[in-house]
C-alpha cells in the first residue's frame, strides 16, 4: 500500500511522520539532530530514501546531512560553501555596502533525475550545486555576481536564498527566490540569470515600486505539467505568472489579507492553489486568530476558508514559506506546519484537517513524499 | 608527536560521533592551531564549526580554555600552557552561552 512520509525541519531538530495511504495515523521519529535549527529537510524524487538536510546554528554554523535509507541514519557531507571568485557586496539594511558573508543553507532542491545532484540556497544568496551527493558544493556564480546583485538588500530574516524550482520538463531552466531581490531564471542550468520580477509591484517597500529588483518575493510553486504557469506568493500580493516568470500578475482577490508565506499547488488540479493568509508583516499570525488555509480552484481571485479541523479562534501562529507541502495520492494531501509546533494534515485535498502532530518545535519546514 | 586532549561541547561530540574527551596528535609546537588543525584532521565533519572556514578565525560564539584561563582571545599560534601540552589538561572548546 502507498504512504507519505513527512520529512519536518524545526527550530530544535528534524522530524520524520510516515503514514499509510489513508493519511489517518502518523508516526513520529526524531528529532534528529536536537537542538540544531534544521531549516529544511529534503528527499530525492529520482530515489526517495536519499534525504538531506540542512541543519544549522549560531554557535556552530552549517552542516549538511545525507541519508540513504529514508531518515534512518544520516551521515554529515560537504559544508564547504564558499563564494568563487570575489565576494563583493550587496547593501545592508541601512543601504550601506556590505560584503556576502555565508550564514546558513536555507533550501536544498534535489535533482528530478539524479539523486547525487542537489541544490542548495544560501544566505547570503547564492545558489550552490553538488554533483557528488553532497560532499563537494560547487557555486553556480552568475547569480551571485549578476549585475544588479550589488543592489540586491535583505529581507527581515536575511538575504536569503529560499526558493529552487527545477524545470520539470527541462533541466536547464532553473527558477530561484530572493529575500528581498525578487525572481531571477536561468535557461542554461545556472550559468546566467535575468531578473523576472516585471508586474510585481512593492509600493512603500522600495523607492520605485516597479523595480527589476527589490522585491520581497516569499515562495513560488508550479504544477508540473505547466511550467509557465507559476504561483507566488509575494510579502504583499498573491501573484500568478502565465509565461515562466516573464511577467506576472496580481490573484489575490478575495483574501482576507494577501500578506503570508507559503503558497501549493494541488498535485492533479494545475489552477487549485492553497494559501495561507497572515495578517501583516508586523503581525505574523492569522486575520481573526482563525487558522484558515484559502484554495482557488480557479488559478486565482476566487477564494475559499477551508476550515474544518482547525483552530478557529486564539490561533496566532505563524506559517513559514517552507512549512506547506503536497502529496501526490488521489485525493491529494495537503500539510502546513506551524510556529506553534503542529504539523496539520489533510488527507482530502484541504477539505479536513487534523494535527499530524502537535508540540513540535517551531516548524521551519515541511516536504512530503508519496511512497509506492 | 604530542598527545593533546581536546574536550568538546556536547553538539559536536555527537557530530563526531565521541563520547567523551579526544585525543589528537600535533606535531612540532602546540598553539591553538595546531591543535585545532589536528582536531579537524582527525574529525573533519568539525571543519568549519569550531573555526571560519574562509577566514580561519574563531566563530563567535566558542570559547577556548586552558585551566581557568580564557584563551578564546589569544593568538592562534601562541603556545598553549604546559598542563594542555603536557596532556595533563584538556583544551576546553565551549559553546557560549547566548540566546537568553
Amino acid at each position: 500500500m502507498s504512504g507519505v512520509r513527512l520529512l519536518v525541519g524545526t527550530r530544535k531538530g528534524a522530524f520524520v511522520l510516515t503514514s499509510d495511504g489513508k493519511r489517518e495515523r502518523w508516526e513520529v521519529e526524531g528529532p534528529h539532530f536536537g537542538g540544531w535549527e534544521i531549516y529544511h529537510v529534503n528527499g530525492s524524487p529520482a530515489q526517495p530514501d536519499r534525504l538531506y538536510a540542512s541543519q544549522s546554528n549560531g554557535w556552530f554554523g552549517q552542516v549538511v546531512q545525507r541519508s540513504d535509507d529514508g531518515g534512518r541514519t544520516w551521515q554529515a557531507v560537504g559544508n564547504d560553501f564558499a563564494y568563487q571568485g570575489e565576494a563583493g557586496t550587496h547593501l545592508w539594511y541601512d543601504g550601506t555596502p556590505r560584503p556576502w558573508e555565508f550564514t546558513r543553507i536555507w533550501h536544498l532542491e534535489p535533482s528530478r533525475l539524479d539523486p547525487d545532484t542537489v541544490y542548495a540556497g544560501a544566505q547570503d544568496a547564492a545558489l550552490f550545486r553538488s554533483t557528488d551527493g553532497g560532499q563537494r558544493w560547487e557555486e553556480l556564480t552568475g547569480l551571485r555576481q549578476h549585475a544588479t546583485a550589488p543592489a540586491w538588500q535583505p529581507g527581515a530574516g536575511g538575504l536569503c536564498l529560499h526558493t529552487i524550482l527545477l524545470g520539470p520538463d527541462d533541466p536547464s531552466r532553473i527558477l530561484v527566490a530572493i529575500s528581498a531581490a525578487g525572481v531571477f531564471r536561468s535557461d542554461d542550468a545556472g550559468g546566467t540569470w535575468r531578473p523576472a520580477n516585471r508586474g510585481l509591484s512593492s509600493e512603500g517597500v522600495i523607492a520605485d515600486p516597479d523595480a527589476d529588483v527589490g522585491h520581497c518575493v516569499h515562495k513560488i510553486a508550479l504544477h508540473p505539467s505547466r511550467p509557465d504557469v507559476l504561483f507566488m506568493q509575494k510579502h504583499w500580493d498573491v501573484m500568478r505568472s502565465d509565461d515562466g516568470a516573464q511577467s506576472w500578475h496580481e490573484v489575490s482577490g478575495d483574501l482576507p489579507s494577501d500578506f503570508g508565506f507559503a503558497i501549493g499547488v494541488h498535485a492533479h488540479e494545475p489552477e487549485t492553489v492553497y494559501v495561507v493568509p497572515i495578517k501583516s508583516d508586523s503581525e505574523h499570525y492569522p486575520p481573526e486568530g482563525k487558522l484558515r488555509v484559502y484554495r482557488t480552484r480557479t488559478g486565482g481571485n476566487e477564494w475559499e476558508p477551508l476550515t474544518r479541523g482547525l483552530p478557529q479562534s486564539n490561533c496566532y501562529v505563524d506559517v513559514l514559506r517552507d512549512a506547506m507541502t503536497i502529496d501526490s495520492l488521489e485525493p491529494c494531501g495537503v500539510y502546513f506546519g506551524t510556529t506553534g509546533g503542529q504539523v496539520y494534515a489533510s488527507a482530502d485535498a484541504g477539505d479536513n484537517w487534523s494535527a499530524a502532530v502537535q508540540d513540535l518545535p517551531p516548524v521551519l519546514s515541511v516536504e512530503a513524499q508519496t511512497l509506492p | 608527536m604530542t598527545s593533546v586532549r581536546v574536550r568538546l561541547p556536547a553538539q559536536l561530540r555527537d557530530l563526531a560521533g565521541v563520547g567523551g574527551e579526544v585525543r589528537v596528535g600535533v606535531a612540532g609546537t602546540v598553539t591553538l592551531r595546531s591543535v585545532l588543525d589536528a582536531l579537524e584532521e582527525q574529525f573533519p565533519v568539525l571543519k568549519g564549526t569550531v573555526r571560519d572556514r574562509v577566514t580561519a578565525k574563531r566563530r563567535a560564539f566558542i570559547r577556548f580554555f586552558a585551566g581557568e584561563t580564557d584563551l578564546s582571545n589569544a593568538s592562534a599560534d601562541a603556545v598553549l600552557p604546559d598542563a594542555v601540552a603536557g596532556g595533563r589538561e584538556p583544551l576546553v572548546v565551549v559553546g557560549a552561552m547566548a540566546g537568553g
